[in-house]
């Protein structure tokens, strides 16, 4: 399928969504639904480093709360609209991952992971501790009830639902021209394996810097928001753990080889912890998720998406 | 203002037997990690793990901590054994395990800690000793019991370790399998079933290391999660693979915890030991005593 | 007198206390075929690492083509024109027999000339490519479909696709039969007739003997010998190197 083609698929499917999201008008699918499309985002971003790079980022977390936190600093010193905070939240979370990642990537993909725990954790404590930004009494936004655009008043969580809706579509775009691009098969030859890449010409270091710092920055948009949506952020909710499991699990058990694997591994975990939170509760659907994190790893290793291919593969025999 | 001596003293000497603890907790990874190459990052679930099976045998039966762990040593040896089958019957053969090996520790350091919310709550357990609560003092100096006696344990255990690994067969034939697992083969041993011992070994100490944690501080489900840091700092601080660094790197670490703590409060002290992690992964890798 | 194309200036590189090269001075000119021998252990794959930046050596160092390699990445060493080919075959698993060979063109040729080869005229490059190793039947197959001497062949082609002023082949005739050798051997000659400068490291010496215009063998680190292969075999130190 044609690039062009693709990104008009993309929009129209958006644009349904949308206008069904519309029709329906009851308020929790739009927080629901919020919900879901920033794990689009955020697994999509985490398998561009994870699923075509092989580099594990367990921090997701961090860049996502850098992202929702550099909208509380801005919130306070200088008001500007959403779409700006999350460009600024883009690019705080971007340059953080490309830092880190070049303290970091120089070693082994195990360094790696284990750094990203660790600048989780730093991170945090930073947050905890600068009183600026609530520091661990947290920090109140208040969320507007409703927001003029074009001379209408549109409910905020509607706003809210639009621009995460449209940062996925910007999210999943920017994966399937990446996997398709020059980059995206130095990518692969970097997960295949990195030292015959060096030897064929590929500047490893330099490609993997790219993608922590595209990884990160996605991430970082997809946090920025998030203050508005939750109204009341504390650094447990910000860097909870839940972010950096969801990030991995969703790729995993959708499939990292695409941009399909993490757009259907999140729509289908997203959903489920969302009916699991309601009627059971939070806790069990996170263990869930674990659970299904671990099944998924040993017995289908390439995914959902893996399991049909195969599947497509026998039929055709 | 004259500086506070006393407190740097007393803050060092909290430092070194906090050090001694960390040895406990940083030795299974120093095997796992540092010589069988498995990034175990759920180890600090087995030591949780440990904690509460303490807490469970001690509140229900009264007995004392330090016996559970010797108790589960031999469980959880074959818990870790099991583990490592499956490890490497699903990453390990399939040369997966950089990316999917890692998800699955993650995983079950995930499981673990859920289940452990769900079936014991958030608040925080404790358990009770004779030891728990009074201290030794010479002058100004306080050796708290709780903290003392799991510091010698822990050197003890570590020191058991190196005689294992320097004298017996099995205990060599592990450190050859860190060199190089082809000539291990060749000497007629199994090298998965080495590795298969080891891992069993380093899940073992986490038992020890479970028992440890809970004499010295009450453990909620969420505590693991601040060592998963500490255990990868020290190892990489003292150097991959090698078990005396382990003890460097824990003293390091337990001692600059300690003074921060004491001096800027106890909330900056998880950020210690990954900044020490980052800083050393940058600048020398390879650790003090590295190979 | 030519100037070296590569020249190795007293090179030494330790594993702790390990000497694996212990000052190594070598000369390769433009166009020749070194052979490269030695037993196991005596760091010739560690030369070859140290040379194309795989290991970086920490004394002495290595000129390619004039200029000095130290601290290059590996990388960097390929844009200029420095290729080698792995012992055991390292192929990109989750491409296609084609693809592999597109890498190398896609970033060592393209950073080297600077300008975008077109999507055809790199689908021709690779299928000549293969041809050459004879692959071109299994261009869209997977590397796990091939057979032993197709990943070695396949290792080659990759290595050749990168556009090489010079090629190290580090034993890519392990354990293939006395035609397959054949086969190898012919491509090399033809490789090194179209100008690339090759080094061959090998333990078949009727495959050594008959390739190379000069030998060398490295022993525990060190160079014993340098000259005419047939000089070079009746070298009292190097019969005892390999049989004493």
């Amino acid at each position: 399928m044609q690039s062009r083609t693709f990104i008009l698929a993309v929009l129209a499917v958006a644009a349904a969504c949308f206008a069904a999201a519309q029709l329906v008008s009851n308020d929790y699918l739009f927080f629901a639904g919020y919900t879901v499309l920033q794990f689009i985002v955020l697994a999509t971003a985490w398998n561009i480093l994870g699923g075509y790079c092989g580099y594990v980022n367990f921090g997701s977390a961090a860049f996502f709360a850098l992202g929702a936190y550099s909208t509380v600093f801005f919130h306070k010193t200088f008001q500007m609209p959403i779409p700006l905070l999350i460009l600024v939240g883009g690019l705080v979370s971007g340059i953080v991952g490309l830092g880190m990642g070049y303290l970091t990537l120089r070693l082994r993909g195990s360094f790696f992971a284990i750094a990203t725990l660790a600048l989780a954790v730093v991170l945090q404590t930073l947050i905890v501790n600068w009183d600026y930004v609530g520091g661990s009494r947290g920090a109140y936004i208040i969320r507007p009830n409703t927001i003029s655009i074009v001379g209408r008043e549109v409910p905020y969580i509607e706003y809210l639902f639009f621009l995460m809706l449209a940062l996925a579509v910007v999210a999943i775009i920017t994966a399937r021209t990446v996997e398709r691009s020059r980059l995206g098969f130095g990518f692969a030859t970097i997960r295949d394996d990195e030292l015959a890449a060096e030897a064929s010409g590929v500047p490893t270091l330099r490609l993997k810097l790219i993608a922590t710092t595209l990884s990160g920055a996605l991430m970082g948009m997809a946090g920025a928001p998030f203050p508005y949506y939750i109204g009341f952020l504390q650094p447990q909710s910000a860097f909870a753990l839940d972010y950096a499991v969801n990030s991995i699990a969703m790729p995993m058990i959708g499939g990292t080889g695409s941009w399909i694997g993490p757009l259907v591994g999140a729509i289908l975990l997203g959903t489920i912890q969302q009916v699991a939170t309601v009627t059971i509760s939070s806790a069990v659907n996170v263990l869930i998720v674990g659970v299904l994190l671990v099944a998924f790893v040993i017995i289908a290793p390439n995914g959902l998406v893996g399991l049909v291919q195969d599947l497509m593969r026998k039929k055709s025999r | 203002m004259d500086f506070p001596f006393e407190l740097l003293i007393n803050a060092v000497i909290a430092g070194v037997l906090l050090g001694g603890f960390y040895i406990a907790v940083t030795v299974g990874i120093s095997i796992a990690f540092g010589m069988l190459d498995i990034v175990n990052i759920a180890h600090p679930a087995f030591i949780i793990l440990g904690s509460y099976l303490a807490y469970i045998l001690n509140s229900r039966l009264g007995i004392d901590p330090v016996l559970v762990g010797l108790l589960m040593l031999p469980v959880f040896y074959a818990l870790g054994a099991a583990v490592y089958q499956v490890y490497y019957l699903s990453f390990e053969k399939r040369g997966q395990e950089a990316l999917r090996g890692l998800a699955f520790f993650f995983g079950i350091l995930f499981i673990t800690e859920v289940a452990l919310i769900l079936v014991f709550g958030v608040d925080y357990r404790y358990v009770e000793a004779s030891y728990i609560g009074p201290a030794a003092h010479f002058a100004f100096i306080d050796l708290p019991y709780r903290m003392l006696i799991p510091c010698v344990l822990a050197l003890a255990m570590f020191a058991a370790l190196q005689l294992y690994l320097g004298r017996t067969f099995v205990g060599r034939a592990i450190m050859a399998v860190a060199q190089d697992q082809g000539a291990l083969s060749l000497m007629a041993a199994n090298p998965i079933r080495i590795k298969r011992i080891a891992f069993g070994i380093s899940i073992a100490t986490a038992a020890m290391a479970g028992a440890f944690l809970i004499i010295i501080q009450p453990v909620e489900p969420s505590v693991g999660r601040e060592y998963i840091g500490r255990v990868f700092a020290i190892c990489v601080l003292g150097g991959l693979g090698s078990l005396p660094g382990t003890v460097i790197g824990a003293m390091l670490l337990g001692i600059v915890e300690s003074i921060t703590a004491t001096f800027y409060g106890p909330s900056w002290a998880p950020a210690v030991a990954f900044g020490f992690l980052l800083l050393t992964l940058a600048f020398r890798p390879a650790g003090i005593l590295g190979r | 007198m030519t100037a070296s194309l590569l020249q190795i200036d007293q090179v030494g590189k330790r594993f702790g206390g390990f000497v694996a090269l212990d000052g190594i001075n070598l000369n390769v000119a433009p166009g020749e075929r070194l052979g490269l021998i030695g037993p196991n252990g005596s760091g010739k794959s560690t030369l070859v690492n140290c040379i194309c930046g795989t290991l970086q050596n920490e004394t002495g160092s290595v000129t390619f083509d004039g200029r000095k390699l130290d601290g290059l990445a590996a990388h960097q060493r390929t844009i200029l024109g420095l290729s080698r080919s792995f012992q055991l075959p390292r192929p990109f698993h989750s491409m296609s027999v084609a693809d592999n060979l597109r890498i190398p063109l896609l970033y060592a040729v393209k950073a080297r000339s600077g300008s975008h080869l077109a999507a055809d005229e790199l689908n021709k490059h690779c299928v000549e490519y293969l041809r050459l190793v004879g692959l071109d039947h299994k261009a869209s197959r997977r590397p796990r479909d091939l057979t032993q001497v197709e990943m070695r062949k396949l290792e080659l082609a990759r290595a050749m696709a990168a556009e090489p002023k010079l090629l190290i082949a580090d034993e890519a005739m392990a354990g293939l039969s006395h035609s397959e050798i054949e086969d190898i051997l012919k491509l090399l000659m033809e490789l090194n007739a179209r100008g690339i400068t090759i080094i061959m490291i090998e333990h078949i010496m009727s495959a050594v003997m008959s390739f190379s215009q000069r030998l060398v063998v490295l022993v525990s680190g060190r160079k014993i010998a340098d000259g005419d292969p047939a000089e070079v075999v009746r070298n009292p130190e190097v019969e005892k190197a390999y049989l004493g």
